[in-house]
């Protein structure tokens, strides 16, 4: 590379108890080059970006930055201060904003004095407004954060960056909650700042976004460096082989026979403070063996949705029926009874309690139930049976079925769910964000789940915010937008973008 | 300085927690004493005789356990299902009123009658008290930390009002007290001549058939699940809402059953100073027992040990029997603090680069 | 029965702002303990701690300001003490607060049964008196009720101020505000959490401790075991009630003292027909009340309650 080095990873290496999830990488970075770290969920990207933030310390290796007149600095470890004197910025992937202070206050964050008597707005502000120019970047300052929407708010982060002059800026999965389009903008927002000379590091787990969008590309792999590559000499195939290890071939879709309804959302509303993400008089109707997709950027009334189907939330107007049956006064007892299987988009808030064994976790739904009590008294003997018979059925691997919940893996914590779901042999299922965080092997197994119970006849509604998920797994694709379910006849992508930003095709 | 998580713990290190913290404050009362200027050996000598020296002695300490047990259950229970009822002490007045509203004439049988009709009138009494700031919890998510607390200030205030108005015993000659429980309403004497009632066989009942409702129901199940973890325990059906009313009533009705206690078989009757703060040592005892029923009982010894022998040393000694106080809110600390040691241990680290 | 006459009363507003003293230094000290994201029920033990070392200060001949730098120092002690058990180490901050009071009631009431064993009467000190402001003191009406208050009611005041321009106007504010909300937010600024939380806890007992120095070298002039009588809880339940500003701290702790000060002199009026009990509950009752009455709405900052660890915990 022509381009003149400014950042270096050298051996950095950090553990986790006994799990080892960066192994001595090493990663250069040039001034003026967009870097992409690939590697699928759990790969180590975001717990190697962390060291470079100090966010964590490392065990082993160092950072290194060549400051503006060429001297190397060696970054003290376990600093974010240290990262961002050096002029590095990180925008994560959990936004780190304070949603009771406006947009100007959450960027002017850590730059004055703690000791100051005042505050100086006015010259921080036009600073912020000229590079809103440059960057094309856009954000309402006087705004509080909890009234933006996602992309404004990753906006706001990525302008805390800049007004902190950093030289090097490093997005962590920065178009999981964009759309297409909107991801398109960021890019192009991104290469405008480039071209004047800032360096970019972003990680993701979508190689076509990679491909498009990089200069150079490294892959990890189960928290190891294990290729890196000129974007432009790089084969797909190749690199998705580096990034998973072996082919992962995803479930076909076979063709199903579509049956009778069994989910039918009727106008169904609910209000919330945001009408963006409120639910407005929403239809839908799913029917025995058929997946229904869900696409759409997070916020815009599928966590409402969710709460409904799921039965935590009754709607303020309109129906919903299950197998031809009107729940009138729907309840998760009630959803459950009905053979609707829920899987949570939060797994550890909602899903399991942590504390409580993994055989405890697996009968928590189904406490009335003869095989798990007698006369209101647990049978332990056979809960534990069960839950050996389950743990072993969907592989759900730990340290046994006496162990908290807690010390489970995600994906593990995944099939745990799964297995309580899909012995009931549920008629709906209602899976929201499925494969979130969880890495190849866990998601494929969870996708493999579904698909063998669409086969069974059951209807899934699939929430996702990976479109590529949801093109792959769907029958059938709606959009949510502003809280309005729209029907997608279409399966192109660019298309479904629009939908999802609220335009039509 | 890095904190990490511990893997498991073994039972025994768990047990043996609430143990060295309970020593640690103890001998951590050195340090008034010093300042009081007693010699610290002799007083804790005092102590322990003031416990142990006698038969006397020994089951005077086992008759202040006995409403410790049962307030300490009350938050043992409510505090599993992460309820914070710091009511105790109120409640625990309000069941001594409903032993006395029933127990001291209103009604007349044999004990075999009396007796459980007066727990049950104090416990229901006891309930009433923290549903209330139950249901404001779950109606308008009110916290019930703050309402529960203050509720203790007008309990007392209303049981001043009582003694001096409908319920005042008018044999009293001019003192604020109710009228005597009758004989056969009140608990009986364990052993002669001395003041051990029966009360402490109700709550070693108690202790035993809360320890079995927790592990072993699902009522128990209910508790633990919402304790831990509400959102969870509601996305799978758990009436999140009923449990905690349910919590809420069996805890108050515990420690309405502390108030019966001191009442039908200690006091005979009502004052206003009946409990010196048994409501608030039973927060101790439960954080010391671990929030576990059986553990309860263990921990009530131990407090009731620290305030009768501090109370012995201090008629002794002339040491402020303050000391108790410390003592037990020193215990309350420490066993909070080796809760957190036992589950993390802290590291040194070395710069960076340096491995495990 | 004339009870428009009590309004009218110059004795009576004298009264409630008096009596709201306290409960505004408490009210501003839970406030920026809980803005910070930590519930400091150790309140309540605060306040008495408060009461204890100023008094005995004095008692041991120190001048009535130092007293008061004293009480605000054992505040921020035991202050300290409940943010390293909350922030660092992550413990429950209900339990850690309840076994602060606990606690600080008993090391205040040993001290001073240790220092002072033999006391038939509380002894007493020369509290502060009422200032006489020249020529504002002398306005009627006005003068009474706000210029002769003491110093330490002027104090309170002035610290409405200062918490309110601390939150709003300076980036340690903003900083305090963010740490509740999602300190995550502050740490990746660079700014240290643990800090922030540990100093707003600090500061906020200090505050509280001279909510109960008040009490004993103001409003009275000795100490009574049992002299704070809940002050403290009322004052957790009024901060909610205040939406956690500081204005409203002011205001609610206002009305609060007014409500207070009506029924005492209610009290008299209609002492013969209603037992004096129904009038000392009154403010438990009110502040339970005020509670429910915000409770559904109130947002309480984001944090509060919610540890944060450095790193991977």
């Amino acid at each position: 590379m022509n381009k003149p080095l400014i950042l270096t990873l050298a051996g950095l290496t950090k553990r986790f108890g006994d799990v080892i999830a960066n192994d001595a990488i090493d990663l250069t970075l040039h001034q003026g080059e967009v870097l992409a770290l690939l590697g699928e969920n759990g790969a180590g990207k975001t717990t190697l970006m962390n060291m470079l933030f100090g966010h964590y310390t490392p065990d082993a290796g160092y950072v290194e930055i060549i400051c503006e007149d060429g001297t190397p600095l060696r970054l003290p470890p376990g600093q974010p201060q240290a990262a961002i004197d050096a002029r590095i910025g990180m925008v994560h992937q959990h936004f780190t904003l304070a949603e009771n202070l406006t947009a100007l206050d959450n960027i002017l964050l850590g730059s004055e004095s703690l000791l100051s008597l005042r505050r100086h707005r006015r010259a921080a502000r036009a600073k912020i407004e000229g590079l809103m120019q440059d960057s094309g970047l856009i954000a309402p300052l006087d705004e509080k954060i909890g009234a933006l929407s996602v992309g404004e708010r990753q906006r706001v982060e990525i302008l805390k960056a800049l007004f902190h002059d950093a030289r090097v800026l490093v997005l962590d999965e920065p178009t999981a909650v964009l759309t297409p389009q909107e991801a398109d903008s960021l890019f192009v927002s991104l290469r405008k700042m480039v071209d004047r000379g800032l360096s970019v590091i972003f990680i993701s787990h979508k190689l076509h976004e990679v491909l498009a969008f990089s200069d150079r590309i490294a892959v990890l792999r189960h928290g190891k460096k294990v290729g890196e590559l000129t974007t432009a000499d790089a084969d797909k195939n190749q690199i998705a082989t580096l990034m998973v290890g072996e082919e992962t071939a995803l479930p076909d879709r076979e063709a199903c026979a579509v049956g009778d309804p069994v989910l039918e959302l009727k106008s169904v509303t609910v209000r919330r403070e945001n009408t963006r993400n409120s639910l407005n008089d929403v239809s839908l109707c799913v029917r025995a063996g058929e997946i229904v997709g869900v696409a759409g950027v997070s916020g815009n009334g599928q966590s409402a949705l969710a709460q409904v189907i799921s039965g935590l939330e009754r709607p303020d107007r309109g129906s919903i029926a299950v197998a031809g049956q009107v729940m009138p006064a729907p309840t998760p007892k009630g959803m459950i009874k009905a053979h609707v299987g829920r899987i949570p988009e939060d797994r550890h808030h909602d899903g399991v309690v942590g504390s409580m064994t993994v055989a405890e976790n697996l009968i928590i739904e189904r406490l009335d139930a003869p095989d798990v009590q007698t006369r209101g008294f647990l049978r332990k003997k056979r809960i534990a049976q069960h839950a050996r018979e389950l743990v072993q059925a969907y592989d759900v691997r730990g340290p046994g079925i006496d162990a908290r919940a807690a010390l489970l893996s995600g994906g593990n914590i995944q099939k745990l769910i799964l297995a309580r779901v899909l012995e009931q042999e549920p008629l709906v299922i209602l899976a929201n964000q499925p494969t979130r965080g969880l890495d190849f092997g866990a998601a494929g197994e969870v996708a493999r789940r579904l698909m063998e119970a669409r086969k069974r006849g059951a209807g899934v509604v699939l929430i996702s915010e990976d479109l590529d998920e949801v093109l792959s797994l769907a029958d059938r694709i709606v959009v949510m937008h502003d809280g309005q379910l729209i029907e997608a006849d279409t399966r192109d992508r660019a298309a479904i973008g629009l939908l999802m930003a609220g335009q039509a095709a | 300085m890095v904190i990490e998580p511990r893997g498991n713990i073994s039972r025994g290190v768990q047990m043996a927690i609430p143990v060295i913290a309970a020593l640690v404050a103890l001998g951590l009362a050195a340090l008034p004493l010093g300042f009081a200027g007693a010699p610290i050996l002799e007083a804790y000598k005092q102590m322990f005789i003031g416990v142990f020296g006698s038969v006397f002695s020994f089951t005077e300490m086992l008759t202040r356990a006995t409403p410790l047990i049962f307030t300490g259950l009350a938050a043992a229970l409510a505090f599993k299902a992460r309820l914070w009822n710091i009511g105790a002490e109120g409640q625990l007045y309000l069941g001594a009123m409903g032993a006395v509203a029933v127990g001291t004439g209103l009604i007349d049988g044999p004990a075999v009658l009396m007796i459980p009709l007066v727990m049950i009138a104090g416990a229901a009494a006891g309930a009433a008290g923290m549903l209330g700031p139950a249901i404001l919890k779950t109606r308008f998510g009110a916290d019930e930390v703050v309402t529960s607390l203050l509720l203790n200030f007008i309990i007392l205030i209303f049981v001043q009002m009582m003694l001096e108005g409908p319920l005042k015993d008018p044999m009293s000659m001019g003192w604020p007290q109710s009228e005597p429980i009758l004989d056969n309403a009140a608990l009986p004497q364990l052993i002669p001549r001395m003041r051990i009632h029966a009360g402490l066989i109700v709550a070693l009942v108690a202790a035993v058939i809360a320890q079995i409702a927790l592990t072993k129901t699902t009522w128990g199940f209910k508790i633990r699940a919402v304790g831990e973890n509400a959102a969870a325990a509601r996305h799978a059906g758990i009436n999140a809402n009923r449990t905690l009313l349910g919590v809420a009533c069996i805890s108050g009705a515990l420690a309405g059953l502390a108030g019966v206690s001191e009442v039908a078989g200690l006091k005979g009757y009502l004052t206003t100073d009946l409990s010196p703060g048994y409501g608030y040592s039973g927060i101790v005892v439960a954080m010391l027992a671990g929030l576990s029923p059986m553990g309860v009982v263990i921990a009530a010894l131990y407090v009731a040990s620290v305030f009768v022998g501090a109370d012995s040393m201090s008629r002794a000694m002339g040491v402020s029997s303050f000391l108790a106080d410390l003592v037990v809110s020193m215990s309350l600390i420490s066993v909070l603090v080796g809760g957190f040691f036992a589950r993390y241990r802290i590291r040194f680290a070395g710069k960076a680069g340096a491995g495990r | 029965m004339d009870m428009l006459q009590i309004f009218l009363n110059e004795s009576f507003w004298v009264a409630s702002l008096r009596i709201a003293t306290p409960l505004i230094f408490g009210v501003l000290g839970a406030l920026l303990c809980e803005r910070a994201g930590v519930l400091n029920l150790g309140i309540e033990g605060i306040f008495v701690v408060g009461a204890m070392v100023g008094w005995m200060s004095v008692y041991a001949g120190a001048p009535l300001w130092l007293g008061v730098i004293a009480a605000a120092a054992a505040g921020g002690l035991f202050g300290l003490f409940h943010a390293i058990l909350t922030v660092p180490l992550g413990l429950s901050q209900h339990v850690s607060g309840l076994g602060i009071t606990l606690f600080a009631t008993s090391a205040a009431s040993f001290l001073y049964r240790t220092i002072l064993p033999d006391v038939s009467s509380p002894p007493r000190i020369t509290a502060f008196q009422p200032m006489d402001v020249p020529f504002l003191s002398d306005i009627p009406f006005l003068g009474p009720v706000v210029f002769q208050q003491t110093a330490l009611t002027w104090l309170a005041l002035i610290m409405v101020g200062v918490v309110w321009w601390v939150i709003n106007r300076t980036p340690l504010g903003v900083a305090l505000q963010a740490v509740g909300d999602n300190p995550d937010a502050v740490n990746a600024q660079g700014l240290s959490v643990y800090k922030l939380r540990i100093g707003a806890v600090m500061a906020g007992s200090a505050l509280m401790a001279l909510g109960g120095a008040f009490l004993t070298m103001s409003a009275f002039d000795a100490f009574f075991f049992g002299m704070v009588n809940g002050r403290g809880w009322i004052c957790i339940a009024l901060v909610i009630f205040a939406s956690w500003r500081p204005g409203k701290a002011l205001l609610g702790a206002l009305l609060f003292g007014m409500f207070d000060a009506f029924q005492v002199r209610l009290q008299t009026e209609a002492g013969a027909v209603v037992p004096s009990q129904i009038f000392l509950m009154a403010p438990y009752v009110l502040s339970i009340i005020a509670l429910v009455i915000v409770a559904r709405k109130a947002e309480y900052p984001r944090a509060l309650l919610h540890p944060w660890f450095k790193g991977h915990r």
